[in-house]
């Protein structure tokens, strides 16, 4: 029972293993690389299987395994990470160019010595000969108060024909620092691979550490654990609308949007002491009890109803939605190969969601609306998140009406040698972290699949073909974030 | 649109006078930077500093030091410490001229740079221009916040910049990775000169979590020359206003030797 079912495969079966589970209705989420003790390097595969809870997880041994990204489109970047940080040679890589980092790029980080620029995600953009044809770079410095990243535009007039982003300059070597920690320590570690998703990391770590050590959380934490990421959802997605509204000069739908998010994360302050749901778990429940007494019930519902006023509002605003309807189309098609996830995927017609389909903490006991709709634009994709608030709502005053005194936390010591898998529906979307114990008890390997690494793959294929003024509306209406996908 | 206007004047003014005296900062539970007691620590004990994640607190001379430039607010000492020498605290208002500010210290009389008289008093705006050399995001959804109706900081006349030829004040959050350096140095030498920088965030002032390792430098430190420090894990909107306003002598810097009120 630790979230995976094994299952070791030889690397000239992988083809037929993929087209079987994507027969079955199955797919891949995600791979990675990693060294077990004593032997040479795995490759691990990890599939969601219909109506079955854990993961299927493939192992091949070796480091020259054929490309799967022809088949399984999501698997691109992963392979190419994979070539990049533990010398994985893909054979038939459709893209075979640096993602990430390689060893040899040579930017120095003190000054002194001469530096040359890093290769992460080296732009391979096509050849355009024609005159017509303008080349914009912008980037990685870019206007306003935002992450780093590098976006190329080739268009004509106000024509986007292609776009390719460049990521990984933030690129951190965050899983590299669980390496010889102590696993409950480290969840301090994976609070901050994305700020904004602090609760959910922090949730799936402590989940996959929990499934290493076999413990069972006791039902208080459980409950808790779900109160606190269903607020981290409404903060979020409450930005969300607010930054949209920016976009489309809604500038009063813009100050209310943050208006709200900025009650949320006060009312989190006070219940929690960390506006970003910081040093609240730790493996086999929190680090300590919290009391959500009446206030807090009495807040949430003061903020939702501002909250629904506030969308009344949106969704009378015209030219806010002539701005939003019809633009930025992802076809429920790419978003499946391309391997989006949350709100986008849903948006765009694919009914998924961690919480339900693999429930975890308390979800399995309590009610959950699942919202998806089938227009996959950016319009799709805000009322996408408008229902998902209204849903967090509910699920927070559920706990809070159920919640009973107890225990909130229980011995969690994984044995050597273990390993686990662990799982959240970040508010961006699907979030797993893998872990392995090394034989002193300390992390060995942690891999985190972040929701953004997956919607970054996606979000181009809905900019190339459309027009520039629809871009910010559009880069914003998939609620991406960089530190997550560059880690 | 008349209903947004409507709605706009009938919704009245949200916005917090912090730093003024008594006001409300908005940041009520907000826990901040471990008070450290030395009166109360065991001899000996040192698990603290056997917590720490990032080194802020050190075995020196039989004591401990304490870097407040390296902390990352995690509360694992205070969960540690079996004394209380280690105490949750609400001390977020962490902004210093001097990175000496940040290390406790009995000895609490100003360092030369935090009294510095021949200050910019700037008489016209501020514009500032932010650099993301490798945050989580959390630091920039702080910066962000700024902007919104509770904080207003246009109101202060200060401003953010897309361009750094415009900007008095380069703002890095992160801890400088290895392919954000080159765009760092440039987006400084590209600002006119005078020009300041601030560093925002605990990974920024030192390197924070990934410091050091085989993607990231130690924040600014031997990267750029830095005239105000801000560490916090993030640091929350009121305490970068404080720093802000204090880099303009408008407020006072509130920490001397690690401590509030030195
Ligand atoms: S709160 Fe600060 S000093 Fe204490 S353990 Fe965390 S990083 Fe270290
Ligand atoms: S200081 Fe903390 S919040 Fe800011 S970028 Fe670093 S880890 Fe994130």
């Amino acid at each position: 029972m630790n979230g995976m079912r094994i299952k070791p495969l030889e690397a000239s079966k992988l083809h037929a293993a993929a087209k079987a589970l994507y027969e079955a209705g199955g797919r891949v989420q995600f791979a990675y690389a990693w060294s077990p003790h004593g032997s040479g390097t795995e490759v691990r595969y990890i599939c969601a299987v219909p109506d079955q809870q854990d993961f299927d997880v493939w192992t091949v041994a070796g480091c020259s395994l054929p490309s799967l990204a022809p088949v399984v489109p999501l698997l691109g970047w992963y392979e190419r990470e994979m070539t990049d940080l533990q010398k994985i040679k893909f054979s038939g890589h459709p893209e075979p160019y640096p993602l990430v980092l390689r060893e040899d790029d040579s930017t120095r980080i003190n000054g002194s010595l001469k530096s040359y620029p890093p290769t992460n995600g080296h732009a391979h953009l096509p050849a355009i000969e024609t005159r017509d044809v303008q080349q914009l770079p912008f980037g990685p410095i870019r206007a306003d108060v935002v992450e780093s990243a590098e976006f190329t535009f080739f268009y004509i007039g106000e024509r986007i024909i292609y776009y390719q982003p460049r990521l990984f300059f933030k690129h951190r070597g965050m899983e590299s620092c669980f390496q010889g920690q102590r696993p409950d320590h480290a969840v301090v570690i994976a609070e901050r691979v994305s700020g904004v998703g602090t609760l959910a990391h922090a949730l799936a770590y402590c989940e996959a550490i929990e499934r290493a050590a076999k413990c069972t959380v006791p039902p208080r934490a459980q409950a808790l654990r779900v109160l606190l990421a269903e607020l981290e959802r409404i903060y979020n997605h409450l930005h969300y609308l607010g930054h949209l509204c920016h976009t489309t000069s809604l500038k009063v739908g813009e100050a209310q949007g943050k208006l709200l998010e900025e009650k949320a994360k006060q009312l989190i302050a006070r219940l929690t002491g960390s506006r970003f749901l910081r040093s609240l778990l730790t493996p086999g429940g929190l680090r300590r009890d919290l009391t959500p007494d009446r206030w807090l019930g009495a807040g949430l519902e003061a903020l939702r109803q501002e909250f629904v006023a506030y969308v009344e509002r949106l969704e009378a605003s015209e030219s806010h939605l002539d701005r939003l309807i019809t633009t930025g189309p992802l076809p429920a098609r790419i978003a499946f190969d391309q391997g989006a996830t949350g709100p986008i995927e849903r948006a765009s017609g694919l009914d998924r969601d961690l919480r339900r389909d693999h429930p975890y903490a308390q979800y399995a006991e309590l009610p959950l609306a699942v919202s998806t709709l089938k227009e996959g634009d950016a319009y799709a994709r805000e009322r996408v998140r408008m229902a998902e608030v209204e849903a967090s709502f509910i699920l927070c005053q559920r706990v809070l009406l159920l919640l009973e005194p107890g225990p909130i936390r229980t011995e969690c010591a994984p044995p050597p040698l273990s390993q686990g898998l662990g799982w959240a529906e970040d508010p961006r979307g699907s979030l797993f972290y893998a872990v392995h114990i090394g034989g002193d008890g300390r992390l060995a390997r942690v891999k985190i699949k972040s929701p953004s690494f997956s919607n970054w793959r996606a979000f181009p294929f809905t900019v190339h073909d459309t027009n520039m003024m629809d871009y910010a509306i559009n880069e914003a209406s998939f609620g991406l974030t960089i530190a997550g996908c560059d880690r | 649109m008349a209903l947004w206007t409507l709605f706009g004047l009938m919704s009245g003014k949200a916005t917090t006078p912090w730093p003024k005296d008594g006001a409300n900062d908005g940041q009520d539970g907000v826990l901040g930077m471990p008070r450290y007691n030395p009166a109360l620590c065991q001899e000996g004990c040192e698990e603290c500093a056997a917590v720490c994640p990032t080194h802020a607190i050190q075995i020196q001379d039989g004591g401990l030091s304490v870097d407040y430039g390296r902390c990352v607010v995690c509360q694992l000492c205070t969960e540690a410490c079996p004394s209380g020498a280690m105490e949750p605290s609400h001390d977020w208002a962490f902004g210093v001229r001097d990175r000496t500010d940040l290390v406790w210290s009995n000895d609490r009389t100003s360092h030369p740079a935090a009294d510095r008289t021949e200050r910019r008093a700037f008489r016209r705006s501020l514009h500032i221009r932010h650099v993301d050399a490798g945050s989580c995001n959390g630091c920039e959804s702080e910066l962000q916040a700024l902007n919104n109706p509770f904080y207003n900081l246009h109101r202060l006349g200060i401003f953010f910049t897309p361009s750094p030829r415009f900007a008095d004040l380069l703002l890095v959050t992160g801890p400088v990775t290895r392919a954000m350096f080159e765009p760092l140095r440039s987006a400084y030498e590209a600002m006119p000169e005078p020009r300041w920088v601030m560093a925002v965030g605990t990974c920024a002032v030192s390197g924070g979590i990934p410091g050091g390792n085989y993607a990231c430098g130690t924040g600014l430190e031997g990267v750029l020359p830095v005239d105000l420090y801000l560490p916090g894990c993030p640091p929350n909107p009121s305490a970068i206003l404080q720093a802000l306003l204090m880099f303009l002598d408008r407020t006072p810097q509130r920490v001397r030797g690690g401590q509030i009120g030195g």
